[in-house]
């Protein structure tokens, strides 16, 4: 049985709303940072599938997945660095509190 | 052959397990482990049906059956992964899944189910030894090098989670390590191993272009990469087959707890006992020693090349080396734990001298018995109310007894107790093997030291053993807690009596065919086929039976004939002296580590913050500031204060002098008159748009100000200062395009 396209795309799909939920609805500034890496697992995902079934004798897709890990490790990186500093500074994580932009 | 295509549902049940209880089961502690032991018991249900499908297959050995399917494209070919089965895998599959089954259900005893002992991370214990398995299946499974090192690293994950499992205990003595220092030790000692096992696979890679194994080893890969020679700097040229030999064998030092990476395994003994025995049994450590024998012909490409030397000298160096140590320690886990690394060295000793499958026999009956040792000295522990302490033991014989008589069986076979133990044939064959090479190539040689050490090595584990049966055992208890020992619930004693089954009897399966006829060494004939068997020797047969009995006797001579007394100290350290201090604290490595590698990385670490923050970068902003600051000072000074302020006041003064002039003569009689014309015009006027500015203009003026005010208070409401709110109206939005264009 091969497993259509579709398939990898609708949990694609989800994945990526849930992170998107995460990151809208979560107070943790952790918990965001996990929503948004869910929701670029969610494009890998989309990019291998349709790497795998549209041009399977390219790397592209592939690469192009690696490459989104990559820069999701380093936004990781930078992320904590911030959620690190606001914590030093306004001894908390959650976002409901940290609002020095408001109007 | 219909068992060998469902290959790879056998690592697939426990990582099913390991999902289920992750993402549900967790809060029912019965769910949990009933997930936990059916998912590694189906995997040994299907390991056990394929293990003697695969013994039962005429020819099994010359044909190892792959499924495989395309994984990723490499250039024009594709790169293949899947699921191998051949002898090896065969015998892994009788002893992994078998010896994690009983540690699993001996875990649900140990972990306390049902006591008002139990661990508050019941359900993630099970979670993360299923996943455990799941690598230790896969790895054995494993068609390529590239799979096998991505289960080998989920090994590694779950041993540091495993061993760091009491995460938030800690010790009143600082010097003491935690559970997540021995963690995080473990992880990054092991991680050392594994880099340089990673630069042997991407050498071979880059070499042969393709990691599965059937490639790798067919003849003329093999003789490719033996005849290649590759020049290093400090090294000199060597054979290719030998350095990736040499490169992967880091990942089983580091893996396999070998000289110089052995310093993590005996901390590990932090985690629970189940783990020390799922650890240094059935899984992480005899991974390093199959790593071995997998890559064995690419060890033995090139014949007498220095990576003979190398595996042989570390293997037998180690074996001697850890059951010193083990001689002096009284925790009753780390003799276990030295004794494993001694063991190990034993393996992989072996198959440095090209005993493949003497190492292999010993890799099996080991992973019984010290299985079976691990989970004993659990049950004392448990038995004794968490005392580990063997100065703190004593005649738990009578308290405990199926403890007592699985333990002795263990120790036994550890100890290669003649004839009736699994033990005493493993280890024979790999000293038979040693001596016929010695016997070959003369006292200038491999073997030869090999035999030796290992020798030396085999009395000391007798007298070890003997020391720790007689002190946990025998005599009468020394302290309060082994006074009121009791003896476990069955679900730890009858995984216990099952594994010592095994450990007595394992052994029958490869007594050599001058002993019982030709043809009859089954496990020989199973794995080695392509081997030529060793044959036996009875001296190097009878001098072994010797040390191993004269051993156990020795140790009972000196700890079991008068059993010390509460407090008594050792026996040991008077007679060794300075000697026993050395050995007990490890020959030092700890603290030898401790002042090169930790303080080097803590120093190196301390010289880049001060080169950041010290001496180059932040300076060197701050200088950059500071250059500024000066320019704008001296500017303000020198140029602006004389030069243009001075034209400015020039300016000034012209205008003054110019304005004074033209009122004298302009203003006064001309303007002033047509001025006062205007103005009365003016007057006139304006009185008229007074009355029109007031009434509209000012009204439209304050209507405006009004009117932005109150929108400005409208949409202060939504600019919160929370980003997430904005996210959400950017979302909204995109929603709302998105149906626009739907619905377009």
């Amino acid at each position: 049985m091969v497993i259509p396209l579709a398939w990898y795309l609708i949990v694609a799909a989800a994945l990526f709303c849930i992170g998107l939920y995460g990151a809208l609805a979560r107070r943790n500034a952790i918990g965001i940072l996990m929503g948004i890496e869910l929701m670029l697992n969610a494009v890998n995902i989309n990019l291998v599938a349709f790497w795998r079934y549209v041009r399977p004798q390219m790397l592209t897709g592939q690469l192009f997945a690696i490459f989104v890990m990559t820069v999701a490790a380093a936004e990781v990186a930078v992320g904590l660095a911030l959620v690190i500093a606001i914590y030093r500074s306004r001894d908390t994580v959650n976002v409901e509190e940290i609002d020095l932009l408001r109007g | 052959m219909f068992m060998f295509n469902l290959l790879w549902l056998i690592p697939l049940f426990p990582f099913t397990a390991f999902v289920l209880i992750v993402l549900g089961a967790n809060p029912n502690k019965k769910l949990s482990h009933s997930l936990a032991i059916g998912g590694i018991g189906l995997s040994w249900i299907l390991g056990w049906l394929t293990f003697f499908t695969a013994v039962f297959t005429p020819h099994f050995g010359e044909h190892p059956v792959r499924l495989t399917f395309d994984w990723f494209p490499t250039g024009n070919t594709w790169f293949e992964t899947g699921v191998m089965i051949d002898p090896l895998t065969a015998i892994m599959l009788f002893m992994v899944p078998f010896v994690c089954l009983m540690i699993f259900i001996y875990s649900v005893g140990y972990m306390g189910y049902g006591t008002e002992h139990v661990d508050p991370r019941y359900s993630r214990f099970f979670a993360y030894i299923s996943l455990f398995a799941t690598g230790m299946l896969g790895l054995i499974l494993a068609d390529n090098l590239l799979l096998l090192f991505i289960f080998w690293e989920i090994m590694g994950l779950c041993s540091y989670l495993l061993i760091g499992f009491w995460f938030e205990k800690k010790y009143p003595d600082p010097r003491q390590i935690t559970p997540k220092q021995a963690g995080l030790k473990a992880f990054i000692t092991t991680r050392i191993g594994d880099v340089i096992m990673l630069l042997g696979m991407l050498f071979l890679y880059s070499r042969v272009g393709n990691l599965t194994f059937e490639h790798i080893f067919s003849h003329e890969t093999l003789h490719m990469l033996a005849e290649a020679q590759v020049t290093l700097p400090l090294v000199g040229t060597l054979p290719v087959a030998t350095v990736i030999a040499i490169l992967i064998f880091g990942g089983a030092v580091g893996k396999s707890a070998q000289f110089p990476l052995h310093v993590w395994l005996p901390d590990a003994m932090e985690g629970p006992t189940p783990v020390s025995a799922l650890i240094h049994a059935a899984t992480m450590v005899s991974a390093g020693v199959y790593l071995v024998a997998r890559m064995f012909p690419l060890f033995a490409a090139v014949e007498h090349g220095p990576q003979v030397g190398v595996v042989a000298f570390i293997g037998a160096f180690t074996a001697l080396f850890a059951s010193t140590i083990a001689v002096a320690q009284n925790d009753i886990k780390k003799v276990l734990a030295y004794s494993t690394i001694s063991q190990l060295g034993y393996m992989i000793a072996a198959l440095g001298i090209g005993a493949y499958v003497a190492g292999a026999f010993h890799l099996i009956t080991h992973s019984f018995f010290k299985a079976l040792l691990f989970l004993g000295s659990g049950s004392v522990i448990i038995g004794c109310h968490h005392e580990q302490d063997m100065m703190h033991m004593g005649g738990l014989r009578q308290k405990m007894p199926i403890t007592f008589w699985t333990f002795v069986a263990g120790a036994f076979a550890l100890s290669g107790f003649p004839l009736i133990t699994a033990g005493f044939w493993s280890k024979d064959e790999i000293l038979a093997h040693a001596w016929e090479g010695f016997m070959h190539e003369g006292v200038v040689s491999w073997p030869f030291y090999v035999w030796l050490l290992l020798t030396i090595a085999a009395f000391l584990t007798a007298f070890y053993t003997g020391r720790q049966i007689s002190l946990t055992f025998l005599g009468q208890p020394r302290s309060h807690h082994a006074e009121h020992a009791h003896e476990t619930p069955h679900s730890m004693t009858v995984p216990l009596m099952l594994l010592a089954f095994f450990a007595l009897t394992l052994g029958f399966a490869g007594i050599p065919e001058e002993i019982i006829g030709h043809g009859r060494n089954w496990f020989h004939h199973f794995v080695g086929h392509e081997f030529a068997a060793t044959p036996l020797s009875v001296p190097v047969m009878l001098l072994s039976a010797v040390l191993a009995v004269s051993g156990l006797f020795f140790g009972w001579l000196v700890y079991g004939r008068k059993p010390l007394a509460k407090g008594q100290p050792d026996p040991l350290v008077k007679a060794l002296g300075p000697v026993h201090t050395v050995l007990k604290n490890k020959y030092y490595f700890d603290e030898l580590y401790q002042a090169t590698v930790v303080r080097g990385a803590i120093g190196l670490a301390e010289l880049f913050f001060k080169f950041d923050n010290r001496w180059v970068i932040d300076p060197l902003v701050n200088a950059v500031g500071r250059g500024g600051a000066a320019l704008a000072s001296g500017l303000y000074r020198f140029f602006d204060l004389p030069v243009i302020d001075g034209a400015v006041n020039l300016a000034g003064k012209v205008g003054v002098a110019l304005s004074v002039a033209l009122f004298h003569f302009v203003d006064m009689p001309i303007i002033d008159s047509a001025v006062n014309l205007v103005g009365r015009t003016g007057a006139a006027l304006s009185a008229a748009w007074d009355w029109i500015d007031l009434h509209i203009v000012d009204g439209l003026v304050n209507f405006s100000g009004w009117f932005t005010e109150r929108v400005g208070r409208a949409f202060r409401l939504i600019q919160t200062g929370r980003v997430q709110n904005y996210a959400l109206v950017v979302v909204a939005a995109l929603i709302l395009l998105v149906a626009v264009y739907l619905l377009r």
